[in-house]
């Protein structure tokens, strides 16, 4: 077959291996490129189009930016995504309730306290125990939720700044949140996937001497933002790159169903934990930083404010949690609580040796229990619910359904990232094509929580 | 062991049961599953004895008046406005379900994009914010087995609500609501890409998650789970979905 038959593709087709014939064969590369260059062709139009990631390293992650430049103005920005989709919903749906907080940790593995807080809620809403929860493991969420939500920001204005070639921005905001992430090893044993909180409460007790430890890294956090801003604040270059760049108006924020602090730069003060209170948030003493500049360093502004807040937030806790003295940390009901009494031995982490000699020497009831809770899971109430908490990134929803079941009839995560990432087109059409990685950095989208 | 109780999960059996629930002329309810056995797990033989025990596993049903809290208003008022834009309220909204503090509209599919546009522009009820759409499947809910979940926020009113529209799987058509809320646009895609569900008006329904080229929609409960046999320490432990489980 010669090329010039009319009507014949002139792409290459699939490769057909003679010995995988019924076997299906996939093309990850996706029609939407072809499309574009064949339209390209076909006008016979002087336009660039290129194709940014997923594998660029300003797209924090496997982002694909598909960018139509006419020069140097963008004309048209189209994000795909889902080079990182694991399916963990579906795998959910496969594992019993407890199961789900060491699946749902790994989607936004930035801040996957986050995640667990939220699913966690979802099943304590269903199985109607919000109330019993124990005051110590709510206070210990907001705790792990507002440490990492320092840490969160850190890393976005870290990255935010190494991809306009500020290189100690980058080295600095990595540095403070290793402060962060040395407290989370400490209290969970791990630096991420940690999969902490539990439905009931939380995995374990903070160890003994953590409250100082927390206090000293916070002095030291602390010492690190000021370093920060004043590498960024007046830093003229930055201003240069960051102001008026990215805009996004407050209704392009409400149609958009933008959230977090992309929606609080342009002004409104919407956060989750006034509008919709969850773990006693009503309780604490804390500001919703505005701006309404709308553009990418408002954001900046609003995170730097942010991460104080959260300072501010954690003082708080700190101070309760030496108050109110050891106590549990896990609802009384045996028929949820997991049964397991957490230490570390010489071989890491695993159940208390105490725990074991209660179940394997004097009861049997107990070692049935913890066979049974463990294995096969405790039922929720047949039933459906959604619960939001306010991520560093916006709104994170969990829409839970239950079949009264051992395991997620259906759980599906609304994040932040994946709704934010819609705007890129708005905030980058017009543009210029070295703002696009200023606009997509000030969304601070994590991969990991688009595709999930 | 009889192999008796497990031949009840028919067709005309697990028809017979939606049937039953929804008795009595009244909205029907979501049925989730039909079991049968006392323990769920499938397999291997009951022997607790009670293996021709059928339970029905329902969704919570539509709730009677008063709602509570704020939920009355604002039903009334969406009522209302449904009424003078030439709706009529209970073609649009088929019942109310009030379950553990949350509000449920069930709307009819032709009605979604009136309820939609009713619940963001209305200044007593102000949804203007979506945090999207997301999908269920029920294979049992016989003709409603595909559901399509919006979750609206209304930032003004501090209130918040859930609309669900079911369709059935052989005519999985759901209006667009991306003219009301534009933040539906990758929402759908990915309810789309998930469930199968279209959304028909929806400016380019193409996956969003997976491949282009990819047959089927994994989060459906007729779409296996994957996975390998994995050999760890001698034993060989069998994919998630194939483990011994317990419903």
């Amino acid at each position: 077959m010669t090329s010039s038959t009319p009507g014949a593709p002139r792409s290459t087709g699939h490769i057909v291996d003679e010995d995988a014939t019924g076997i299906p064969s996939f093309e990850a590369a996706g029609g939407d490129w072809s499309e574009i260059a064949e339209e390209a062709a076909r006008l016979g139009e002087e336009r660039i189009v290129v194709n940014m990631g997923p594998q660029h390293p300003s797209t924090h992650g496997v982002l694909r930016l598909m960018l139509e430049i006419d020069g140097e103005t963008v004309t048209e920005a189209r994000a795909g995504v889902g080079y990182l989709h694991t399916g963990i919903e579906k795998n959910m749906e496969f594992r019993t309730w407890t199961q789900g907080v060491t699946f749902c940790t790994r989607m936004d593995y930035v801040a996957p306290i986050f995640s667990e807080t939220a699913y966690c809620l979802a099943v304590e809403k269903l199985l109607g125990i919000t109330d019993d929860v124990p005051e110590r493991a709510t206070v210990i969420r907001v705790l792990m939720m507002e440490l990492n939500r320092i840490a969160s920001h850190l890393i976005a204005l870290a990255t935010g700044g190494n991809e306009l070639g500020a290189t100690t921005i980058m080295t600095t905001g990595f540095t403070a949140r290793e402060e962060v992430l040395k407290i989370f090893e400490l209290i969970t044993g791990l630096r991420m996937n940690h999969a902490y909180i539990r439905p009931g409460g939380v995995a374990q007790d903070i160890p003994p001497g953590a409250l100082d430890t927390i206090r000293d890294a916070l002095v030291t956090v602390r010492h690190y933002m000021r370093q920060l801003e004043d590498l960024m604040l007046g830093n003229p270059i930055l201003q240069g790159r960051m102001k008026g760049v990215g805009y996004l108006n407050l209704s392009g924020c409400m149609a958009l169903g933008m959230t977090g602090p992309v929606l609080r730069c342009a002004g409104l003060p919407y956060d989750v934990r006034k509008a919709e209170p969850y773990c006693g948030y009503e309780t604490y003493d804390f500001e919703i930083p505005v701006a309404d500049t709308c553009d990418a360093w408002g954001r900046m502004v609003v995170r730097i404010e942010e991460i104080y807040q959260a300072m501010h937030l954690v003082e708080q806790t700190l101070d309760r949690l030496q108050a109110s003295g050891p106590g549990p940390v896990m609802v009384a009901d045996k028929k949820i609580a997991w049964p397991a009494q957490l230490a570390i031995g010489s071989d890491g982490m695993g159940n208390s040796l105490d725990h074991i000699r209660e179940i394997m020497g004097t009861s049997m009831e107990a070692l049935i229990h913890h066979f049974k809770l463990v294995t096969e899971g405790f039922r929720v109430p047949t039933g459906q619910v959604f619960q939001s908490v306010e991520a560093p990134r916006g709104e994170l929803g969990v829409h839970l359904v239950s079949d009264g079941g051992t395991k997620p009839y259906r759980a599906h995560f609304r994040d932040p990232s994946f709704n934010n990432l819609q705007a890129v087109s708005v905030m980058c059409e017009g543009g210029l094509l070295a703002d696009v990685v200023v606009a997509v950095a000030s969304l601070d989208p994590v991969l990991g929580g688009v595709d999930r | 062991m009889s192999d008796a109780p497990q031949a009840l999960t028919t067709a005309a059996e697990l028809e017979g049961a939606a049937a039953a629930v929804s008795a009595g002329g009244r909205a029907p309810l979501d049925v989730v599953d039909v079991r049968t056995g006392q323990f769920g797990a499938p397999g291997s033989g009951d022997t607790s004895g009670y293996g021709g025990l059928v339970t029905t596993v329902v969704l919570p049903g539509p709730t009677a008046r008063p709602y509570g809290r704020w939920f009355d208003e604002a039903v009334d008022i969406l009522a209302e406005v449904l009424e003078e834009s030439g709706t009529p309220f209970d073609d649009a909204v088929t019942s109310v379900v009030v379950d553990r503090g949350e509000l449920t509209l069930n709307v009819a599919r032709e009605h979604i994009l009136a309820v939609c546009r009713a619940l963001r522009d209305d200044q007593d009820l102000r949804f203007e914010l979506s945090l999207g759409v997301s999908g269920a499947h029920y294979p049992h809910d016989t003709g409603r087995e595909l559901h399509a979940v919006y979750h609206l926020v209304s930032v003004t009113h501090s209130h918040r609500l859930r609309l669900e529209v079911a369709v059935a799987d052989s005519d999985a058509h759901i209006p667009s609501t991306v003219a009301v809320y534009p933040t539906h646009d990758w929402h759908e895609r990915e309810t789309w890409d998930f469930f199968g569900i279209e959304f028909d008006g929806h400016p380019a329904l193409a996956r969003i998650e997976m491949p282009d080229d990819w047959p089927g929609h994994p989060q459906r409960k007729d779409y296996p789970l994957g996975g390998i046999p994995v050999e760890y320490k001698g034993a060989t432990v069998p994919p998630a979905d194939q483990r011994r489980s317990y419903r």
